[in-house]
Formats: structure tokens, C-alpha cells, sequence
């Protein structure tokens, strides 16, 4: 029940590896990290979702917050490496439709 | 038809930190009763929702109510009640503006509303009432696909 953010920064890219769940108490966290990263132009917010065994509304509300954020400051928001139960709920909601996610479906990760 | 076997209840406080903890109850009863690994997870969202959706709402900034989630087990299905004594909600016109993304531009988009549609979505039927306070009544159905529909068959909410 824990959210694990690893940042790594190579000039104006930043990658967020998330390993553990999005929910109502670790989604305060991501959005601290992400957010500001999306406001700097130029920058390449790129999120690794591999490590993400359970997300629910609150955090697809915080990818969407980021999504608003990179369109409004011209940086831009890329996710990857999401879990078939992860890509289910994005595709449910149709945010696959408006998020750049990139193609590659990992296995559950157990 | 079957009659409630288990009833188990839960009454945590309405804040973040413990919607992982009802989350996770939430599994291992599901995982008992023998749900696939799929299902359990779309039941795990829904709950998650549901109870967001009180620790966001249901109180005024400063006053941190109870949340009461109430499973009734029965043979061929587990049925989730959940419940807040906080300020209602208008049912009708919230879900109305509730659905997927369908079309809708980045600047439409807003941050929360998903929820409730996710509950919509992942369980078989769902019941809600605001008359006073919140309850949000959601059943998920045993290996569906082999048994018959039971679509009216329900039992009453417990009473409060």
C-alpha cells in the first residue's frame, strides 16, 4: 500500500519509474513530483508504469492533471510500460484516446 | 434463492490512509469466495472508489467522519454496501455528467468524475441512494458467464 517514485533526469528528460499503487493516499505524492515537472517548457515527462500493480480513478485523475499541465507549459507527457490491469482501466475510461501511452503491454506484474 | 450467509463490516475512519486497508480486506474476502484474479481486481477498484469518493466528499473540510462498508456473502455473489453520514449528493445530474473520455478535448477533461463510473463499469449492479448521507450498493456476480442472470434479485440495504 506504498508508492515508490525513482527519478532520473538526462538533460530536459525526466523519468518517473512508480513501482507499488496509485490510490487516494499515494496519489498526494505522485502529483508533488509529476506536476512540477510538467510545468518547465521544454521538458520531457516520461512515466514508467511497470512497476504499478493497482491504480484506480484518483490516480488517472492525477495523469490527467499532468496532461493539462505539459499542454498548457508545452512540455510533454509520456507513459510507458503499463500492466494489463493498469492499461484496462485507462482504456475503460477512454483515456487511452488523449494520453501518449507508449505501445508495449507488459504481464501482470505480481 | 440464497440467503446471506457472512456478513462482515468494517467502520474505518474517512481519510486516505485507510482505503488501502479496506482495499485489501476487500481482496482476501472476494479471494475466498473464489472470484478470478480479474474479477477481484475490478471489485478492488470499485470499493477503492467508493470509499474515495467519501473521504473526498462526504464531510466538510476539518470534520473527519466514519466510512461503513458492509459485505453480505452470499453462495453466488458478494454484495458491497457502502456508507457515509455526510452531506448528500444529487445522483441524477452527477451521473449524467459521469462517462469515458469519448471525444471529449484535453481542456474538457476534468480531474475527478471517473470514479463512479468505474464502479458502474467494473461491478454487475449498483444501487444509489443519497437520501441521507450516501449509500452506494454494488454486487458482483460468481463465474457469471456459467450461471443464470439474477438481475432482481436483491437484498434490502441494512438498516441504519
Amino acid at each position: 500500500m506504498n508508492l515508490q517514485i525513482n527519478q532520473h533526469q538526462i538533460n530536459e528528460t525526466h523519468e518517473l519509474q512508480l513501482t507499488g499503487e496509485v490510490d487516494a493516499y499515494t496519489a498526494p505524492k505522485l502529483k508533488a513530483v509529476m506536476i512540477p515537472l510538467t510545468e518547465k517548457e521544454g521538458n520531457v515527462v516520461v512515466v514508467d508504469l511497470s512497476g504499478i500493480d493497482y491504480m484506480d480513478s484518483t490516480g488517472l485523475g492525477i495523469f490527467v492533471g499532468a496532461l493539462k499541465s505539459s499542454k498548457a507549459n508545452n512540455s510533454s507527457l509520456k507513459l510507458r510500460g503499463m500492466t494489463v490491469r493498469v492499461k484496462r482501466i485507462f482504456e475503460i475510461t477512454g483515456l487511452t484516446e488523449v494520453m501518449d501511452i507508449e505501445s508495449e503491454v507488459k504481464g501482470e506484474a505480481l | 434463492m440464497r440467503t446471506a450467509s457472512d456478513y462482515i463490516e468494517m467502520n474505518v475512519p474517512a481519510k486516505p490512509d485507510y482505503v488501502g486497508v479496506v482495499r485489501l480486506t476487500i481482496s482476501g474476502l472476494a479471494n475466498r469466495m473464489g472470484f478470478a484474479f480479474d474479477e477481484i481486481e475490478d471489485i478492488k477498484i470499485a470499493v477503492s472508489e467508493a470509499v474515495t469518493n467519501v473521504v473526498n466528499h462526504a464531510y466538510a473540510d476539518g470534520d473527519v467522519g466514519q466510512v461503513q462498508i458492509g459485505c453480505n456473502i452470499f453462495g453466488d455473489r458478494i454484495e458491497i454496501t457502502v456508507v457515509d453520514q455526510g452531506k448528500s449528493f444529487d445522483v441524477e445530474s452527477t451521473s449524467k455528467k459521469l462517462g469515458p473520455v469519448d471525444g471529449k478535448s484535453v481542456d474538457q477533461l476534468h480531474e475527478g468524475g471517473l470514479g463512479l463510473f468505474l464502479i458502474d463499469t467494473l461491478m454487475d449492479k449498483v444501487e444509489i441512494s443519497s437520501e441521507a448521507g450516501v449509500v452506494v450498493m454494488m454486487t458482483k456476480y460468481l463465474h457469471r458467464d456459467e450461471v443464470e442472470e439474477h438481475v432482481d434479485r436483491i437484498s434490502p440495504a441494512p438498516s441504519q
